[in-house]
């Protein structure tokens, strides 16, 4: 029997530029051309001005824990527990749920405001998930 | 909308509630509905307005046999039953019905006649929630705690505390699930769930339903019952992804919800005799009370450690047991409500003495939605 898979992603025509982009290993965020808010998840207008002018461009990756719970039950298909399930405030606004990479996922290691980075982990040949581990120096 | 022009003139729980494996998800619906229109001394011709949630009005119409000519379908998850009440209170103020039954029921332990819940993967939530590994609300809701806890310097043992002061109501209540006293070790100590929450501050999931009847106040006074009247109301919604809430310090659909009906209702925080804060999760408490302004956010964990909301206390919270050891079907606003009612009426087993004013506020989704009532057993 075949293993349970993780949930999988299908990319929207709205958001397939955000897949097109991990899977090239880049973070990219949206833009508005008119107010210069910046918004995710993605959408063709600006959630702040409803302008439909608005720009797609690369993130810095960078960003902080903002707030995580570490699942032990019910554990989703894919997923061995105990696990972190977080929140990352990235530096240029927006916040995203993600996981944390290359550090234990335990309530010591995992600090709140701790700095982080994005990573790409792929799913399958269609599929990389953006996640993230501590930044580096 | 103008306060104390509609009231509640019936109001039921299902037959039983716990875990029902006899009745399916629809029939419960009926069970709670048929309690509430013996309650209110009506029959099912009477009514000519209908809401509900999950289920369809049509579906739980077409069981019961009731033909509205006003109908609500909002489905906002847990709390959609404080807006159907407002929705409804304001369906009779204009005149579009006259007779408005509300019902819930959920089969939410047994799953008879219960589509599963599921997350489709080219929703926003299926894109960029689910592959993080969220599976179901104890995965979910608890997300913003670790957060709120580090800016308001919220402790590990003012969380369990919770837990601990409703389960003191919940020994109260015949009809509660969970009544043997706890302490907050027993707490901290019980099943790692979601860290940092623990099984026992996690919502039961059971079998259940309630149902409501409003009608206008100037009826109500030829009704068995003692008529509740609504005071004052207030709804709102903020986003289906828990990670994409403005803030993880308060809740935006709280904060528009709570102080709406306080206005409409024209009271203070002082002038609350009883409370009720929908408590899927031991933290909604604390969030309930700051967003609706009781106190500042800081001051939540410690004002519940300290035991202001036990039996005998200065605010009576949640004194069914709340969903953490009353009962939760899944959707716990119609419990919140029915207790509000009968501490209005005079009737709750743990009744507050001389209880004039009772708010409850209910949440939907993980904080995607509120919905405030504001009741008052005087007119």
């Amino acid at each position: 029997m075949a293993e349970p898979q993780r949930a999988r992603p299908k990319p929207t025509p709205e958001t397939q530029h955000f897949w097109d982009g991990t899977k090239a290993g880049e973070l990219r965020l949206q833009r508005c051309d008119a107010c210069a808010h910046v918004y995710f998840p993605p959408r063709p207008f600006c959630p702040s001005c409803a302008s439909r002018k608005v720009s797609v461009f690369k993130a810095s990756g960078k960003g902080f824990l903002y707030s995580y719970v570490i699942n032990h039950r019910p554990a989703a298909p894919g997923f061995t527990p105990p696990y972190a399930i977080a929140v990352v405030e990235l530096a240029e606004g927006p916040r995203m749920m993600s996981n944390i990479i290359d550090c234990p996922q335990t309530p010591e290691a995992l600090e709140l405001d701790m700095k982080l980075e994005v990573a790409f982990q792929a799913l399958d040949d269609k599929i990389t998930l953006p996640v993230f581990r501590p930044a580096k120096g | 909308m103008r306060r104390n022009q509609v009231a509640v003139v019936g109001a039921a729980e299902t037959t039983e509630l716990g875990i029902i494996p006899n009745a399916s998800q629809l029939q419960l619906h009926a069970d709670a509905a048929l309690n509430a229109i013996a309650d209110a001394g009506l029959k099912l011709s009477d009514i000519d307005g209908f809401a509900t949630a999950v289920e369809t009005p049509q579906q739980v119409c077409h069981y019961l046999g009731i033909k509205p000519t006003w109908v609500d379908g909002t489905s906002v998850g847990g709390c959609s039953f404080m807006l159907h009440v407002r929705h409804a209170a304001a369906a009779i103020e204009a005149g579009l019905c006259k007779t408005v039954l509300i019902t819930h029921a959920e089969s939410g332990k047994s799953m008879i006649g219960k589509a599963p819940r599921s997350i489709p993967a080219d929703s926003l939530q299926g894109q960029f929630e689910a592959p993080f590994g969220v599976y179901g609300p104890p995965s979910m809701f608890p997300i913003p705690v670790l957060r709120f806890m580090k800016t308001y310097g919220i402790t590990h043992e003012q969380l369990a505390s919770v837990a601990v002061v409703q389960r003191e109501w919940a020994a109260k209540n015949p009809r509660a699930m969970m009544k043997d006293p706890i302490t907050v070790a027993d707490v901290l100590n019980s099943r790692m769930i979601a860290y940092p929450f623990r099984l026992l501050q996690c919502c039961l999931v059971t079998d259940g339903g309630g149902a409501l009847i409003l009608t206008s106040a100037d009826r109500a006074k030829d009704f068995p019952r003692k008529p509740v009247y609504i005071m004052g109301t207030g709804e709102s919604v903020e986003t289906p992804m828990v990670s994409q809430m403005e803030t993880f310090n308060s809740s935006r659909a709280f904060k528009t919800a709570g102080p709406l009906a306080f206005k409409e209702a024209g009271i203070a925080h002082k002038d609350v005799d009883h409370l009720m804060i929908y408590d899927a999760f031991a933290h909604l408490p604390l969030f309930g009370l700051g967003d609706l302004g009781f106190m500042p956010h800081e001051e939540t964990g410690k004002f519940i450690a300290d035991g202001n909301t036990r039996p005998g206390a200065k605010l009576p919270l949640n004194t069914n047991g709340g969903g953490l050891s009353y009962m939760h079907s899944g959707m716990y606003g119609m419990y919140a409500l029915q207790e509000s009612v009968r501490q209005m009426r005079g009737i709750a087993p743990a009744q507050v003495p001389n209880a004039k004013i009772s708010v409850c506020h209910g949440v939907g989704g993980m904080f995607a939605a509120s919905g405030t009532i504001v009741f008052t057993n005087e007119r």
